[in-house]
Parts: structure tokens; C-alpha cells; sequence
């Protein structure tokens, strides 16, 4: 190989490049689709006209009409929350019966008999076991309904048409309208949601998306709200509404996520992310019947137990540390009871309390794991009797026992309203920063986007503690 | 090739082609590398899906493959490598999504690709297509969502198209396992050179481009003599793409 050659060849393309002026681009496009019409000419004959696409069309006036479109979206969403919260009742408690009643007393008895030492067999069993259990018990039920359903929806085509009703807002707020559908990934889990950002093309536009994911309300928190919203909001109205209004409470949640994340979506592109909205196209893709099994299969394989085995694997360490901070005292007390009470102060300014706040840096790695942090921990510090002991982690089989333990610790209206929200308004969990620090490579916008969200909880929690504690 | 106990299914000739063998995410040991190109939303996962047996997620919405997904499968004891390629309408932008589809045709060298499109939507479609075509020698149309394509009555001469663009066309229909046990055979027919493609290249351009295209390429040929697509990287220089002058000088494409 020549290198001077070479250049000569580069040389002569900057030449022919400025003969042949500007309209190169435009010019060899026009041909490419000249070209392409005759192809088809020749080839493809249509009889009739096309009906299958004029219904497309009539399905899509209506759900993608400045009237309809924003309701019937809730009205979706509502119905595969409604689904999720009515069929993982029973496979959950099924489930926590057999892992939790059955097995963990033949593994204690086993250990006994092994002989086994108190804290290996505490370790091994009540910290590492009860948590896989407990994750799965309380995650896979509303997986397997939750990802199967928006998995059908993402099929027939619905996504597409979820971006186009909300393009306007994303340009509003200065971000790019694809982010509607790396939000929409989001509500199933925010790693899968920053990933998605790659398919928008702007950098600027790009990092907005990932750092705004985390408002989307991911399945390790679905959970969380479910269960708080059932105990404390439907039980203030009749027991009639009381379904229904934990229902609202929950997607009023949701829908409160998808308002900060046009919230700072707006701010970041007008202060450190300035910068021009790019245009794009958004291709309507017609809809198709999804091959329901097949899609029900896939999605179970490929989502539910993908994130059901990320759960499980942090989850593990983390009852690990729970039953390790339970159980090593220093001078009177365990060193979860020290941190409890040195962040009770902050808390309480929060509407929250220590036992919260300590739950939520314990279960760092995974969302999932909050709510039987936050019960173990209120068991040890109050000293009532539900649980199992000291730094287990366990699940109550009653959704009122979760109830009395949480109103004996302190629990009012007001602490299960800002737990939502802060569960809403936290930083991502580890493996969603590990992947933001991924696809940016970039320290600076991975500490954004774990700090921003922790900054926004505390600001609201804070703002709605004293509004209450005035007002009531 | 050691027998396996298969579902009666699986060895239905309507199902599989004789002799496929879906290894899934087993890469190793490869003898040929293909390529599965296409606009978005046009089933590519699908029929990634259906050639190796794995179980990529699909989604109804343009743009659900952003990573590069590979598979394999042997057919006829020889292996075959999968790559799917992020859906892209052209390849002419700068977009960083086009640009890992266009380095891939380019530097990656398969040894076949096989461009997925909607049957339902071909002209569109065939922007991509002829692009590609002034890329590679070796290419093959699959003629995807071909039922979908029938059910809104456009019929399609798969045999003048296989003419006018000088390549192979399988009709298919990747979500019902239509067609692939024909697509199958004629990857490795393609791949082993039992046919051969005479790929149509890019007509039309008006003159002074063509003229500019032709002396760019013939000193391009003059400095690498076993080129075949000159053409192209004639537009790529034109447009002013870095990588492609990159390339140039490393000869990275050769």
C-alpha cells in the first residue's frame, strides 16, 4: 500500500466533492428512490385498497386524539396495575407459606441437628435465605402478570402511539420524544430503561433520558406502593372504596413520576443541558395480534426471571449485612439501633424516621427489599413480637399483621404518604447507577442522576411534612 | 452431528429445514458470518429468533434492538454466525445507530447478508436495500410479514424482484416460522457459492455525480485491486465520512 497514493485519492475527493457542490446528499437520495419505484413498479400489485390499514388508521384517530389519548393511556395503565395488585394476592401468600412457614423452620431444625453454630446457621438461614425467599415471594407473583400484560400492549403496537400523545410535552420540556419510550421501558425496570436511551441520537437529548428514568415508577417499587396504599389510604375511606382508592393513590403515584421527569426533563435542558430539541421520525407501526402464548412464554423467560434472579442476587447480601448490623452490638446496642436513632432527627423532619432511612441505604442494591428491611428493623427497635428474631427479615402473611407492626412503630397517614413518595424520589439502585455509569462513561453525570432524585425526595417529603403537620 | 431427542415439531420438514440446528448463544468455531440488516420494526429479532432458537425479546416499536445481538445455528455441519444488526431506514446519515450497521457491512465482512423487510411496505423499504446492495456482494431479501402483506391483498412477484435486484428473495413470515427452512437453505447455498449474486447497483444518478463516482472509484481500484465496492466508499469519500477515509488509509476493509 501506497501512502501517498492514498492521499492522492483523499485529495481528489475534496476536489470532486466541491465540484459537484452541496446538492451530493440530496441528489444520489432522489435517485436511491427513483430507483425504488421502479423496482416496485414492476414487482408488487395491490388489489383494492388497502383495509387493513384504514382500520390502523381508525384505531389510532382514536387513540391518539387530543380527548382520548391521555385518558385511555391511564385507563391501561390502571387496568394492568388493577390486574397485578387483585392476581398476585394469592400465589403470594402460596408462595410465602411454603418458603417461609414450611422450609425455613425444617432448614432451622435441620441446622440444629447438624449442629450447626447459632451464627452461622442466623447468617446462612435468617439472613441469606429469609431474604430470597422473602424477594420471591413478594416479586414474582406481580412480575409474572405485570411484564406478561405491557408485554402485550408493547406487541400490538401500543408504545409507539404512547410517544406520539406525548411528543408535545417531551418537546416542551426540551427532550426528545423517543424518551416516551425509554419512560415506558422504565416502568418495568430503569436499567432496561437507560439502556433503551441509546435509540435517541443526541447526546444532550440522551442524557436527559437516562437521568430523568428513575421517575419511572420500576417493578422493584410497584410493590411498595401497592402494599402502603392498601394499608393506610384505603383504610381511611369506606371499606367499599377502599380498593379503589389505594388504586388511585397508587397511579396518582405514577402519574406524579411521569410529572417530575417533565419536571427536570424541562430544567436540565434549561440550565446544564442547554440545547435545540431535535426533530425526528416517529414511524406508526401498524398493529399486530400478538401471538399471545408465545408472548406470555418470552416475556417470562426473558424479563420476569432475568430481574427475579437480579433481585435475588442482591438480596442475598444484603439480608446478609441486615442480620450482621442486627446482631453485632456495640457497648447496649446493635449497630442498626445506633444508626436507627442517629437518623431518627432527619427523618422525623422528613415525616419519615430512622428505620426508614436506614432501610433505604441497606436496600441500595435492589427496591424490592425495602419493605421487609423497614418491618425487621421496626420489630428490633420497638421490641414488640411479630417476627422471627433479631435481623430477620420476614414476611407477614396478613397484610393487616404488616399493618399493626408498621402503626406500632410509629407509622401514621402521613409517614405512609412520604414512604411513597420517597420510594417514588430516591436514587436508582445499584445496578441501574452501574449502568448509567455505562452508557455514559462519565463519573460527573452518573453522581447527577443518583443525587438529583435523593435531593427532589427529600425536598418534597420535607415540604409535605410540615404542610401536614400545619394543617392537621 | 450426535442424535437429539426432539419434539415432533421440531422435526417436521414445514418446521425446521433438514439438518437445521439451533445453537443459540454457542458462536464458537464458526465457518461463515451472516448479517440480519432492515429498517426498524420490519421483524429482524424474529427472524434472528427463529434461525438460532433464542428467545430475543421482540417488540412491536422501531428501534427495540439497540446492542448488537449474535447466534448461531449449523446447518449441514457447518456453522453459521448471526449477527442482528439495529434497524436503520438508510445508511447514509451520521446517526450512531446507522453508523454500527454501516461499519458492520463494511469492516465486519459477513459472508452473507440478509436484508429483512415489510413485505407490506417495500418501496420504503428498498432505500436500505439498494444501499446495502452497493455495499456488499453477497446479500439475500427476506421478504418478512408476507401474511400480513397477503391479508391487506398485495401481492408480490418475488421472482422479477429477485431479477431486478440481482439477489435471492424469500417470502417469509419469521412469527410463524413461514418460509425460514428455504431462507436457511439459501443462506448456505449463498455462503457456499452454490449461487451467485449479481447485486443491482444505485441508477439514476444524474450525470456529473456519476462522472465524479467513476473517477473516484477507478483510482480507488487502482490502489486496492480486489475491491468490489469501490462505489460506495466513492459516495462515503464524497460525503466526507472520517471513518471511511479513516479506513482508507488502514486498509481495514480490504
Amino acid at each position: 500500500m501506497n501512502t501517498k497514493n492514498i492521499e492522492n485519492i483523499i485529495a481528489l475527493s475534496k476536489e470532486l466533492r466541491w465540484q459537484i457542490g452541496d446538492d451530493f446528499h440530496d441528489n444520489l437520495s432522489e435517485s436511491i428512490y427513483a430507483d425504488a419505484s421502479k423496482i416496485v413498479e414492476g414487482s408488487v400489485k395491490k388489489n383494492q385498497q388497502k383495509n387493513k390499514f384504514r382500520l390502523d388508521a381508525k384505531i389510532d384517530k382514536i387513540v391518539t386524539s387530543k380527548i382520548w389519548g391521555f385518558p385511555i393511556m391511564i385507563f391501561l395503565l390502571a387496568v394492568i396495575l388493577w390486574v397485578t395488585i387483585i392476581g398476585a394476592n394469592y400465589p403470594s401468600s402460596m408462595i410465602a407459606s411454603l418458603l417461609l412457614d414450611t422450609i425455613h423452620p425444617l432448614l432451622k431444625s435441620g441446622a440444629t441437628s447438624i449442629q450447626m453454630p447459632w451464627w452461622l446457621s442466623g447468617f446462612l438461614i435468617d439472613g441469606v435465605y429469609l431474604s430470597i425467599a422473602w424477594v420471591i415471594a413478594v416479586m414474582l407473583p406481580p412480575m409474572a402478570i405485570f411484564f406478561p400484560l405491557f408485554t402485550l400492549l408493547e406487541d400490538f403496537g401500543y408504545l409507539p402511539r404512547v410517544a406520539f400523545n406525548m411528543d408535545y410535552l417531551f418537546k416542551k420540556s426540551g427532550a426528545h420524544g423517543k424518551q416516551a419510550l425509554t419512560m415506558s421501558m422504565g416502568f418495568g425496570c430503569n436499567a432496561a430503561g437507560v439502556i433503551a436511551t441509546r435509540i435517541i441520537d443526541s447526546p444532550r437529548e440522551r442524557l436527559i433520558a437516562i437521568i430523568t428514568n428513575n421517575f419511572s415508577l420500576c417493578n422493584g417499587r410497584w410493590p411498595t406502593q401497592i402494599l402502603l396504599a392498601t394499608i393506610f389510604v384505603g383504610a381511611v375511606v369506606p371499606s367499599s372504596y377502599s380498593s379503589l382508592a389505594s388504586l388511585s393513590a397508587v397511579i396518582g403515584i405514577a402519574v406524579l413520576g411521569i410529572f417530575f421527569m417533565f419536571f427536570f426533563s424541562w430544567g436540565l435542558s434549561r440550565t446544564i443541558l442547554k440545547g435545540e430539541v431535535s426533530t425526528f421520525n416517529l414511524e406508526l407501526p401498524p398493529y399486530r395480534p400478538p401471538v399471545f402464548w408465545k408472548t406470555i412464554y418470552t416475556s417470562l423467560i426473558d424479563r420476569t426471571l432475568i430481574v427475579l434472579w437480579r433481585a435475588i442476587v442482591f438480596a442475598a447480601p444484603a439480608g446478609a449485612i441486615i442480620w450482621l448490623i442486627s446482631n453485632i452490638f456495640i457497648g447496649d446496642e446493635s449497630i442498626a439501633a445506633l444508626l436507627v436513632h442517629s437518623l431518627d432527627g432527619f427523618g422525623f423532619l422528613l415525616g419519615l424516621n430512622g428505620v426508614i432511612l436506614l432501610a433505604y441505604i441497606v436496600a441500595i442494591p435492589a427496591n424490592e427489599i425495602v419493605i421487609p428491611t423497614i418491618l425487621m428493623l421496626t420489630v428490633m427497635v420497638t421490641g414488640i413480637s411479630g417476627g422471627v428474631g433479631a435481623g430477620v427479615m420476614f414476611e407477614l402473611d396478613s397484610v393487616t399483621a404488616t399493618g399493626v407492626i408498621l402503626k406500632a412503630g410509629g407509622w401514621t397517614l402521613l409517614t405512609a404518604i412520604n414512604v411513597m413518595l420517597f420510594s417514588l424520589l430516591h436514587n436508582p439502585c445499584s445496578t441501574t447507577i452501574y449502568t448509567i455509569y455505562e452508557e455514559t462513561k462519565s463519573v460527573k453525570w452518573t453522581i447527577v442522576a443518583t443525587v438529583l432524585p435523593v435531593i427532589a425526595g427529600f425536598v418534597v417529603t420535607f415540604l409535605v411534612a410540615q404542610a401536614w403537620r400545619i394543617f392537621f | 452431528m450426535e442424535e437429539q431427542s426432539k419434539a415432533a415439531c421440531e422435526t417436521c420438514a414445514l418446521y425446521n429445514a433438514d439438518g437445521l440446528k439451533k445453537l443459540g448463544v454457542h458462536t464458537d468455531g464458526f465457518d461463515f458470518v451472516i448479517a440480519l440488516a432492515g429498517n426498524p420494526n420490519t421483524g429482524k429479532s424474529t427472524v434472528f429468533n427463529a434461525l438460532t432458537g433464542l428467545r430475543q425479546h421482540t417488540g412491536n416499536w422501531p428501534g427495540k434492538t439497540v446492542t448488537r445481538a449474535e447466534g448461531a445455528f449449523e446447518y449441514n455441519a457447518q456453522k453459521f454466525k448471526l449477527i442482528d444488526l439495529p434497524g436503520t431506514y438508510s445508511l447514509l446519515s451520521t446517526s450512531e445507530d446507522e453508523e454500527v450497521a454501516r461499519n458492520f457491512l463494511l469492516f465486519g465482512k459477513p459472508t452473507v447478508t440478509v436484508i429483512v423487510v415489510d413485505a407490506s411496505r417495500l418501496e420504503r423499504n428498498l432505500n436500505l436495500v439498494l444501499q446495502i446492495l452497493e455495499i456488499t456482494e453477497n446479500a439475500i431479501l427476506c421478504l418478512n410479514l408476507i401474511d400480513e402483506a397477503r391479508r391487506n391483498q398485495i401481492e408480490i412477484d418475488t421472482r422479477i424482484l429477485s431479477k431486478d435486484l440481482g439477489i435471492p428473495v424469500i417470502a417469509t413470515s419469521a412469527r410463524f416460522k413461514e418460509g425460514i427452512p428455504e431462507l436457511v437453505k439459501t443462506i448456505s447455498e449463498l455462503a457456499n457459492q452454490k449461487i451467485k449474486c449479481k447485486p443491482r447497483k444505485i441508477k439514476n444518478i444524474p450525470p456529473n455525480i456519476e462522472k465524479a463516482v467513476q473517477e473516484l472509484s477507478a483510482s480507488i481500484e487502482k490502489e486496492y485491486p480486489t475491491i468490489s465496492n469501490s462505489r460506495w466508499l466513492s459516495f462515503r469519500l464524497l460525503e466526507g465520512d472520517n471513518q471511511i477515509i479513516e479506513g482508507l488509509k488502514t486498509g481495514e476493509f480490504i
